[in-house]
């Protein structure tokens, strides 16, 4: 490059790329949440998940109108699978209640130190939207961590499918804390945290809600990697077709 | 699942100064999920600075079928109801 930028200049299509990460992880998880309006396993845990999911979209809809110049809904219903930057793990299925609380400890606990250190970024509306949204995220890690104790340290069946949650996640924790050229523009910045920087304290703090639920911690996996770019699993083009069909069939549709 | 869960009654304290107000219910396996729970259920809308659960069974409740003599005595005793004071526009939660 014949101009280089100064370094405190704003990589703007760094930011924007960085904007749909942290917006479609939060849009995911809440769409993937509100799957289980209704059929929870009782009336108190459907609001609880709930709860969460709105948590989660009204985060997505601060990020995505951010990104999409006060046009989120476009970003978040008139975008193709290629396009969204959220990780795997997010769009992981359901599966059973624990299956569910597995992956939310997980995404969670990340979710929360990330927020933490956002609140410090260099760039305003992140500081902004991060001090907000870190108390959400702190419930959402304590609720997750009281679920995936009492029902590793419950019942013969409770432990047995807590344990086959978090195996079938553990192996997109490794994405979460992957740096690309990207990401590595805005830490640079001091715009986006180091993900590494947190990643023992992440690896304690999960350690220290396992052993407490009376579980060993799964076995590491091949990661799986490939999100942040694109590269989803199967999983994430149904949850799109769900999420998006009725904006993209009736465009004009006001409710 | 919920049948094998006590029973917790939630009072909520709506803001600094109001008491704690007996809101509804909620099954739960332990105190802190109940907790919870009554959170999730009853505080969704901002309308609580404060969350009491209690067990449903550790309420001693009054017996119906007693209500004649317990209540009805009250009735025509005029006398002590404080009507007959003028209380300022300030004084509230009276």
């Amino acid at each position: 490059m014949a101009t280089a930028s100064p370094v405190d200049a704003p990589p703007v299509d760094a930011r924007h790329d960085y904007l749909l990460r942290l917006g479609d992880d939060s849009l995911i998880l809440g769409q993937r949440l509100g799957e289980w309006c209704g059929h929870a396993p009782v009336l108190e845990v459907d609001l609880s998940l709930a709860n969460l999911s709105l948590d989660l979209i009204g985060q997505a809809t601060h990020l995505l109108e951010e990104a999409g110049a006060g046009d989120g809904d476009k970003l978040a219903f008139h975008r193709d699978v290629l396009d969204f930057r959220n990780c795997l793990l997010v769009e992981q299925p359901n599966g059973d209640f624990a299956r569910t609380m597995a992956r939310h400890l997980l995404f969670s606990t990340w979710q929360h130190m990330l927020f933490q250190r956002l609140a410090r970024s260099s760039d305003r509306f992140l500081v902004e939207f991060a001090s907000k949204a870190v108390k959400e995220v702190a419930y959402h890690r304590e609720l997750s961590s009281e679920w995936v104790i009492r029902l590793g340290d419950g019942t013969e069946e409770s432990a047995q499918r807590m344990t086959e949650g978090l195996d079938w996640n553990w192996r997109f924790v490794p994405e979460l804390f992957e740096v690309d050229e990207t990401l590595q523009a805005l830490i640079d910045r001091r715009i986006a945290p180091d993900p590494r920087e947190f990643e023992d304290e992440y690896r304690s703090a999960i350690a220290a809600v396992l052993a407490e639920a009376k579980l060993e911690g799964p076995a590491d996996q091949r990661p799986i990697l490939g999100g942040r770019r694109g590269h989803h699993s199967e999983h994430l083009g149904h949850v799109l077709a769900v999420m998006q069909f009725l904006p993209r069939t009736y465009p004009d549709a006001t409710w | 699942m919920s049948h094998d869960w006590p029973l917790w009654e939630v009072f909520v304290r709506t803001k600094g100064g109001l008491s704690h107000r007996h809101f509804g219910s909620v099954h739960a396996p332990d105190a802190e999920l109940a907790l919870r729970h009554a959170r999730d259920t009853y505080t969704r809308r901002q309308e609580g600075v404060s969350i009491w659960v209690v067990p449903s069974a550790a309420i001693v409740a009054s017996d119906p079928e007693q209500a004649g003599e317990l209540f009805e005595p009250a009735a025509d005793k005029i006398y002590r109801h404080p009507t007959f004071y003028d209380i300022p526009d300030e004084v509230k939660h009276i």
